[in-house]
């Protein structure tokens, strides 16, 4: 396997890697014949994040040696993530990059060229593993936003950077609207600050989604991706369905591809934030400004079914790369009606009687193997708030 | 209970930021209170902060464009809000660019105050608005009289201060040393800060500073003008005071009671602001 790359493009692989470090604490990396692929999961299973870099983005592209396998292999994020840490310098100092096996296929060699002659080689060991694939299909999300990436990025700003969650929805007036997620705290007294910001849809180049519509996902995840699409002045497409469902954000370019799947939270008390909330009020309710800024609190959140979306680690997946698999459609499918049984089992929370927590540990991945493959049992994964891997 | 203000003007609005700012620093929670002229941040939480005090007052028409404001009744006509100092003045930072900032006073779930910005944003046509929900706690009227404005000592010893960003750069280097400081004045334009440790003494002289001119019947009119009076005071409260002030102030006194307090008047344009540490016991 050998990739070389040169000029800017070593920088905005540099990007890459730091947007996928805020997501997992492992590098899936995967040379096809599409292109390089950069993978990531967080450990809860609730976000994955994928880079593909087509051949073109490269100077020189050779997926694999005439008679090798390909390459599928596990790096820790920290080691890989250490020959980009200071991007200024990579822009500054660094002429090429090449990223090739070790003549004993013991390490990952990652060279870069930098000014003055100087050489740095970095010997990243790693570990064979099978492809980390995800399966979901951005066609057959409902609804759609497309914008420049600076718009959510400037929008992003008015939130305090320890914000974990935040809800996305389309309000009155077909005004796009991120709302700070806060849950609900037992006790009044110690309430956190509400922030929403509203965007008008003349900043959207694609806007299919109804009004009322919302979903709430991890913003420390997001900002990753966010601050690599900004960098590379790309648009960016949000995929999304009803609360549950992931949401997916892709980029897409002539030389890169981006897919980012986070989980979504399932709202299980719709009423909680809507209108029609039970709580008497002290004061007055005040009525609502004249011109539109809606609040999510008119949204009527529907009570759904769970959904997840399936890890799946397969063999032999050539070629798919990023792209949803088409391989294993029927177990996939199955996958989603084993799910909520399989989940309740296994989640200690869900006691019958008691309201499951508004957590993300609805959701996860489980391992959807086929049989003949699974080194393991399918292993349902309590996704847990991933606000402590972010 | 109502409230709704707005601010159109841009310098009025750095200005309010900054003095939003400036409290943040000085007092994690503060009370906001509301009358038909003024704004006032107040800390009077004498358990709580150690016994520091803390009075902010701003005319609301220098200020605001619009401003109504309806207390707890006719006879009381003001609103007390507890608040958390930050969560103002981050939702101010946000309206940096803006076009009009609204404050109104509403209940969405809880009591809040609603701070609203409109934002002009020059990459796009239309106009972004970003609201902020910042919680408060509406106080009852039985405690509002903790919370009125202190009554300035007299005073034995008033001077103006030198460059604050000075002492505080004086100050923060002998919080490494000591937990204690003494603050001394005297009537002939001289300030010492003083700290005192077993191993070591360090005093920081300031000379050729004003006295201001003080009421003809007070205290300190028979005192030998090179007598200091001083306070010994925690060293952390005076550096928490000058780590507040970000810009420099109009004016800058410091009155001291002799071994009890320190108290700090300032002027930021038009906002008065009261500071008073007293001593350690």
């Amino acid at each position: 396997m050998k990739c070389l790359i040169t000029g800017g493009n070593v920088k905005v692989l540099g990007k890459a890697v730091h947007s996928l470090s805020r997501i997992g604490d492992e590098l899936y990396l995967e040379p096809l014949k599409d292109g390089l692929s950069l993978r990531t999961v967080n450990s809860s299973r609730s976000a994955y994040a994928c880079f593909l870099f087509a051949p073109l983005f490269f100077q020189q592209y050779q997926a694999a040696s005439p008679g090798q396998d390909l390459l599928r292999c596990k790096i820790l994020m920290k080691a890989f993530l250490s020959v980009f840490r200071s991007l200024a310098i990579v822009e500054k100092s660094v002429e090429k990059c090449c990223i090739s096996l070790s003549g004993s296929h013991s390490h990952l060699v990652v060279q870069l060229h930098c000014k003055y002659g100087v050489k740095k080689t970095h010997n990243l060991s790693f570990q064979d593993c099978e492809s980390l694939q995800a399966v979901f299909d951005p066609a057959s999300c409902p609804h759609l936003l497309r914008t420049p990436a600076r718009v959510l990025a400037e929008a992003v700003l008015s939130f305090p950077l320890a914000l974990t969650e935040v809800t996305l929805g389309i309000g009155r007036g077909r005004r796009v609207i991120l709302r700070s997620y806060q849950e609900e705290e037992a006790d009044s007294t110690s309430k956190a600050m509400v922030t929403e910001t509203s965007i008008g849809d003349e900043d959207f180049q694609q806007l299919h989604a109804p009004e009322g519509i919302a979903v709430t996902f991890c913003l420390k995840e997001f900002r990753g991706l966010l601050s690599f699409a900004e960098s590379a002045n790309l648009p960016l497409t949000i995929h999304f369905d009803v609360p549950g469902r992931p949401v997916i954000f892709t980029i897409e370019d002539s030389l890169l591809d981006a897919h980012f799947v986070l989980a979504t939270l399932l709202e299980q008390d719709s009423c909680s934030q809507g209108p029609c909330s039970p709580k008497p009020h002290h004061q007055p309710v005040p009525q609502k400004q004249a011109h539109s800024t809606p609040h999510l609190d008119d949204f009527t959140s529907d009570d759904i079914d769970c959904y997840m979306i399936a890890m799946e680690t397969t063999g032999g997946n050539e070629g798919s790369g990023a792209q949803p698999s088409t391989s294993l459609p029927p177990v996939s499918l199955a996958s989603h009606d084993l799910a909520p049984t399989s989940e309740e089992e296994a989640e200690p929370s869900t006691v019958p009687g008691t309201p499951p927590p508004k957590k993300f540990r609805s959701l996860f991945f489980g391992s959807i193997l086929a049989p003949v493959h699974s080194p393991q049992g399918p292993n349902p994964v309590l996704a847990e708030d991933s606000d402590g891997e972010g | 209970m109502k409230f709704r203000a707005k601010i159109v003007d841009l310098a009025c609005l750095n200005h309010f930021t900054r003095v939003s700012n400036m409290i943040a620093k000085l007092a994690k929670t503060c009370t906001l209170r509301i009358s038909p002229e003024k704004l006032n941040f107040i800390l009077c939480d004498k358990l709580a902060s150690g016994g520091v005090s803390m009075w902010c007052e701003l005319e609301q028409e220098n200020f605001f464009s619009e401003f109504q404001m309806e207390g707890v009744s006719e006879e009381n006509n003001e609103i007390y809000l507890e608040l958390t100092s930050e969560n103002l003045s981050r939702a101010l930072k946000t309206a940096q660019n803006s076009r009009a900032l609204k404050i109104k006073l509403t209940n969405k779930h809880f009591p809040c105050l609603t701070v609203s910005v409109e934002l002009q944003v020059s990459s796009s046509s239309s106009s972004r608005i970003v609201v902020h929900d910042i919680p408060i706690k509406v106080l009852p009227r039985r405690l509002w009289k903790d919370l009125q404005e202190p009554s300035i000592p007299d005073c034995d010893v008033s001077i103006c201060l030198p460059a604050l960003k000075m002492m505080k750069s004086v100050v923060e280097k002998m919080r490494n040393i000591s937990n204690q400081l003494v603050i001394e004045a005297n009537l002939k334009g001289e300030l010492n800060l003083k700290i005192e440790t077993e191993l070591v003494c360090v005093t920081t002289h300031f000379k050729d500073l004003e006295n201001p001119l003080l009421p003809s019947d007070s205290v300190s009119q028979n005192r030998h003008p090179e007598d200091m009076a001083k306070v010994h005071i925690d060293i952390k409260k005076l550096l928490q005071f000058l780590a507040g002030q970000q810009v420099t102030p109009t004016k800058a006194v410091c009155n001291i009671v002799n071994n009890r307090t320190v108290h700090f008047d300032l002027l930021l344009e038009d906002v008065s602001l009261q500071y008073f540490i007293p001593a350690l016991s």
